[in-house]
This record gives structure tokens, C-alpha cells and sequence, in this order.
């Protein structure tokens, strides 16, 4: 193979990437404006930050020996304008509240805390003395701000408190203990569509290839270049990175369109390789279908209406478009490579599935030796019937 | 004894039931300018397809260079340059992108290649439209550059099919001066054409093919001799009862 014959023949099909309007907005346009159409319409976008934090309340001091701390505490917090307290009898609720994204923090008062503050006030300068307790807060792990903002605030409340307005800092008997970040499961449609939106526009590629194809063989231009030393290895292999760096470009366009539009999938830099490589896998198996199709089609414009014979099933069957399907229509989805494609990323970006976890590895397996026969057959088509 | 470039045998191709190349043999000497005549259908292009390795022949051997066509087309493909008839450019590249685009498939050294491209923009008066995207050509600037296209790698054999057809009178007479220019280098040229002043003005030596047929063979001065005819056409007039341009 001579790699200044493939890295021709990549730069050419970049260029025509770049260059095509028709193939640009599949390519580039297109994965941008369906990510950020469903974003806006399933996703989180068009709302506004919170002015305010709301923090459910436990008080376990209320029937203490020194309630009047706990409630002078209270009396604080609520007077302090950024907070929103909401008082809950029970820890569970609370915790419940939180996990749905109700509220932002939880702060749990001690049995002990008036005892701790009078213990601190009658001998301030004496630590020996000092009755020690902990507030517990557990907090949003979702929301950064929430997690960065509420504990200083916490703290600045509890030293006005005890010592007064004035007072930025002093030791004291009542720590805050860790925040416990809580995970909230407050996921929008558009979570449970974004690992189909990463397959949907990859299976497009095989419309793009097929009139690639068809256009080049209809201008004479596939005879030609095989009248050049070029061998189709090298050629086909040219198919592949150019299509491959397509799908590239289109899995970090969607990425960046997503994440402008709230799309915060808690995963590991490993989990996002492993979706790079699935997807990049992933696009080999739709050049196959493009070269199958180029094979039937007459003419370019026949092969752009023929690819909807492979992007149909596979949208339809194997992208978020699935969700809503019937049992019968989700079970044939397992014949089309998307459905496999989407499955791995959901169970990586959804489900928290580790890049070791059986369903991923047999996804990309299935992924892989699909993407490679469908690729194989295209070629040996396009290669016996497609070229004339 | 000459070297021979191009040697063919009973050279025949059958597609179903229509016979595009019958029995065709010929041998054309390594440095000559070759041209192949004949009204459309007759069987030139075919040929060429067969001599530059796109077409399996269906009987008959073909070499190239001294390269079977279809034992080591690799090899072969390695000597050849081919003008298509039907201008095969890449539109939304520039002319320069174009030329330098088939000087890497052949693997070109970089230098090498742009004194090359250079040169033979000059020579084809397309310089200063290089770095022009070639959707935005005219008809004659696009044939230009598919010539350049095949000549770029300084190929040992070119094969010009039809490559001044449709072009005016004034680019046409700058392609045969190039052409010229190629066959003074020494290199061996087979130019398909049904324009027979074309044939007169450049070839050393032509075929007449027919129906897939060598009807007529030897250099434009001999063949109008023998047949007391005024120039090619008239050749072509008295050996087949039809004009070239009436094709079949």
C-alpha cells in the first residue's frame, strides 16, 4: 500500500466534505441542527440558573435542652434571602425530595446542637468543655453551582450565629460535616435520546457514500483513477479513514451541540473512548451500505432515494426513534447495527455501565463484526457490478 | 528491429451479442504518434478501455510496454497516461488540486510534481486559472486540464481519446502543438479522433477501424495515395461508402 496514494485520496474526500453544500449539511450541518432542535425541544435549555437554593430542613433539636439555639439557627438561615428552607419532619422525605431534584440540599440539625452552642458560649476560651457535634449536609451532585455555593453559606450562617454578624472565621464545637453529594435523578427525554442521536447521524453516511460513488462513476472518474497505479485496497482503505474522520467529526459536533444544550452524561474519559470507537466502528458498516447501494443505483440521484432502504430500518429500528416502539418493533431492532450502537452508548452514558461490562463488549463485538461483513460485501458488490 | 510500445493479436471484445472489437491485430512502434480513426461505435474507445486495463478483452492478447494488459496491468498502469473522452474532473477542486490529486496516485515526488503541473499549465495556457475550482471551467478549460491530468506523471505512452473534441478551433490548435511537443520527447502517442484534419496534421501513422474492424492501415499520405483520394475523409468515404461523422 502507498500511503501517499491513500492520503490523496482522503484529502480529496475532505475536500469534497468541505466543499459540497449538499455534503457539508449532511455531514457537518445536519448532526448539529438535530441535536440542537431535539435539545431544545426534550432537553433542560431555555431555563434559567435558580436565584435562589432550596435546602430541606431536619430539626433534631427542637425538644433538646437548649432549643432556642437550634431555632435562632433556623430563624438565619430562612432570613437569609438566597436560601429557600423547607422544613421536613423526616430524614427519608428529604432525601427522597432531593434525589428527584425538589431541592437542593439537605441540612440535618443534631440532637446536640443547642447543647454544643451553650457549651461553647459558657466557656469559650476552654475546647475541653466543648460538647463537638456535626451538621450533615447532603447536596445536588448535578448541579455544580448548588455543591460549590451552599456549604459557605451554611457555615457563614452558623458563625453569625453564634458569635454574631461580624465574625468571618473562628473555631467552634459544630462542624459541617463532609457533603454527602447525592445523585439526582431529574434525567430529561432528551438524556434518553442522546445515545441515539450519536447512531442517528452516523447511518446518514451511507447516503453521502452511495452518491459519492454513484456521482464519481457517472463522471467517469472511479475508470479513471483505475487507470493509475492505485489499487482498490488502497482505495477502499482511503474510504474508510475519510469516512471514518467524517463520523469523528460528527460524534464531537453532536457532543459539543449537547453539552451546550445540558447534555451531562456522568462518565469516565475511558467510557467516551469506547463510544468514540463504537461509532467510529460503527461508520465502516454504513461505507458497506453506501457501496451496496451505489451498486444498485443507476445514477446518484437514484442512489440518494435507494439509501433509504438502510437508513429507514436503522432509524427507525436502532436510534432513539426505538423508545417509543412497539415490543414486536424493539425485538426486529435487533437485526439492524444501530440498535447495537445505541444500546452500548445508552448503557455508558445512561445506565453508568463500566467500559468492561458485558453488554458493552458484546455490543462492539456485534458492532464490529456487522460493521466488517456489511463493509466486505459492499466492496466485493461495488467491485463485481457497481464500477461499469 | 524497433522497439514495439503497443502490440495487439486478434484482439476481440463481445458484449452479448454485439461485437465492439473484432480480431484487431496491430503493433505500434515505441515514439510514434499513433492515431485511431473511425466514426463513433466503431470500436476506438474499446479499445483504448481494453489497452489501459478497464476492459477484460474476450479473446486476443494485448501488451503494453512490453506488459500483458491483463497478466500485469500493475506494471502496466505504472507507463500510461489516459485522456478520457469525456472530461473526468473533480469540480469542486481547483485545476492545480486536480493535477496534483492523479500525480499522487502515481506517486509523484513533491517537487517533481509541481515543476511538472507548472510547466504543463503554461504550456496549456491555464495559469493563471489554477487555483480556480474547475466547476467554475469553461468546456475548452476543462478538457485542458483533463489532458494535463494524464500527462502530469511524464508517462512513457499516452492515450488520447478524442481530446480536442468540442474544443474551438484555437484551443484545438494549442493541444496539437503540445502533442507535437510530446511526440519530439520521444514519448508514444495513440490519439483517437474522428476529426480527420487532426489526423493529418499529427499522426505518422493511422488505423481506420470499422466495425470493430482494422480496415485501413499506414500513414495519411500513403493511405490517400492509394485510395487517390483528397484527404482522409475522402479515405474514409471510398473504403466504407459512408462520411466518418455519419458514424454507423
Amino acid at each position: 500500500m502507498n500511503f501517499q496514494r491513500i492520503m490523496a485520496l482522503v484529502g480529496k474526500d475532505l475536500k469534497k466534505m468541505l466543499r459540497e453544500p449538499a455534503i457539508l449539511f449532511m455531514i457537518i450541518l445536519f448532526p448539529v441542527v438535530l441535536t440542537l432542535a431535539f435539545g431544545v425541544s426534550f432537553g433542560a435549555i431555555g431555563g434559567t440558573q435558580p436565584t435562589t437554593f432550596q435546602i430541606g430542613l431536619i430539626n433534631m433539636d427542637s425538644s433538646g435542652s437548649y432549643p432556642q439555639y437550634s431555632q435562632s439557627f433556623i430563624g438565619n438561615l430562612t432570613a437569609k434571602e438566597i436560601l429557600k428552607i423547607e422544613t421536613y419532619s423526616e430524614n427519608q422525605t428529604a432525601q427522597s425530595d432531593l434525589s428527584q431534584g425538589k431541592i437542593q440540599a439537605v441540612l440535618l440539625v443534631p440532637s446536640n446542637f443547642g447543647e454544643s452552642c451553650y457549651s461553647y458560649l459558657t466557656a469559650p476560651a476552654n475546647p475541653n468543655l466543648w460538647v463537638n457535634t456535626t451538621l450533615q449536609l447532603y447536596l445536588d451532585s448535578g448541579s455544580m453551582l448548588a455543591s460549590q455555593a451552599i456549604p459557605p453559606i451554611i457555615q457563614q450562617i452558623l458563625i453569625a450565629t453564634i458569635y454574631g454578624e461580624q465574625q468571618t472565621s473562628i473555631a467552634l464545637p459544630i462542624q459541617i460535616g463532609s457533603p454527602s453529594l447525592i445523585q439526582v435523578s431529574k434525567l430529561t427525554m432528551f438524556d434518553y435520546m442522546a445515545p441515539g442521536i450519536f447512531a442517528y447521524a452516523g447511518i446518514f453516511l451511507t447516503m453521502t457514500v452511495a452518491q459519492s460513488f454513484a456521482a464519481d462513476r457517472e463522471n467517469g472518474l472511479l475508470r479513471r483513477i483505475n487507470t493509475t497505479p492505485t489499487t482498490a485496497t488502497e482505495f477502499m482503505t482511503s474510504q474508510a479513514i475519510s469516512n471514518m474522520i467524517a463520523a469523528l467529526i460528527q460524534v464531537v459536533l453532536i457532543f459539543v451541540m449537547a453539552y451546550i444544550v445540558g447534555y451531562r452524561p456522568n462518565v469516565s474519559i475511558a467510557s467516551f473512548a469506547i463510544a468514540f470507537i463504537i461509532v467510529l466502528v460503527f461508520s465502516l458498516c454504513n461505507v458497506g451500505f453506501g457501496l451496496i447501494t451505489a451498486t444498485v443505483a443507476k445514477s446518484s440521484g437514484a442512489a440518494t432515494g435507494l439509501a433509504f432502504v438502510f437508513i429507514m430500518p436503522q432509524m427507525f429500528l436502532g436510534t432513539f426513534v426505538g423508545i417509543a416502539l412497539s415490543s414486536v418493533a424493539q425485538a426486529a431492532g435487533k437485526f439492524v447495527p444501530s440498535y447495537y450502537v445505541t444500546d452500548a452508548l445508552t448503557s455508558l452514558f445512561l445506565r453508568g455501565a463500566s467500559v468492561s461490562s458485558p453488554v458493552v463488549l458484546v455490543d462492539l463485538l456485534v458492532v464490529s463484526v456487522t460493521s466488517i461483513a456489511v463493509l466486505l460485501i459492499g466492496i466485493l458488490l461495488f467491485k463485481k457490478h457497481g464500477k461499469a | 528491429m524497433k522497439e514495439m510500445a503497443i502490440v495487439l493479436e486478434n484482439l476481440t471484445k463481445k458484449f452479448e451479442d454485439v461485437t465492439a472489437v473484432d480480431g484487431l491485430s496491430l503493433q505500434i512502434e515505441k515514439g510514434e504518434l499513433f492515431g485511431l480513426l473511425g466514426p463513433n461505435g466503431a470500436g476506438k474507445t474499446t479499445t483504448i478501455k481494453i489497452l489501459c486495463g478497464l476492459l477484460e478483452p474476450t479473446n486476443g492478447t494485448a501488451t503494453v510496454g512490453g506488459y500483458d494488459v491483463q497478466r500485469d496491468s500493475a506494471k502496466m498502469k505504472e507507463l500510461i497516461g489516459v485522456c478520457p473522452q469525456d472530461t473526468a474532473v473533480y469540480p469542486y477542486l481547483t485545476g492545480m488540486e486536480n493535477v496534483k490529486f492523479f500525480g499522487n496516485l502515481y506517486a509523484m515526488p513533491k517537487a517533481k510534481l509541481k515543476e511538472n503541473a507548472e510547466k504543463l499549465f503554461d504550456k496549456l495556457s491555464l495559469s493563471k486559472d489554477a487555483d480556480r475550482r474547475v466547476g467554475k471551467y469553461s468546456g475548452g478549460m476543462k478538457r485542458r486540464i483533463n489532458l494535463i491530468m494524464a500527462l502530469i506523471h511524464d508517462p512513457e505512452i499516452a492515450f488520447l481519446d478524442e481530446p480536442t473534441v468540442a474544443m474551438d478551433p484555437q484551443s484545438r490548435h494549442a493541444v496539437w502543438d503540445f502533442i507535437k511537443g510530446l511526440k519530439e520527447q520521444g514519448k508514444t502517442i495513440i490519439l483517437t479522433t474522428h476529426y480527420m484534419e487532426e489526423a493529418e496534421e499529427l499522426c505518422g501513422r493511422v488505423g481506420v477501424i470499422d466495425h470493430g474492424k482494422l480496415i485501413a492501415l499506414g500513414s495519411p499520405k500513403e493511405m490517400m495515395k492509394e485510395n487517390e483520394a483528397k484527404d482522409l475523409e475522402d479515405v474514409f468515404i471510398k473504403l466504407t461508402g459512408r462520411r466518418i461523422r455519419e458514424g454507423l
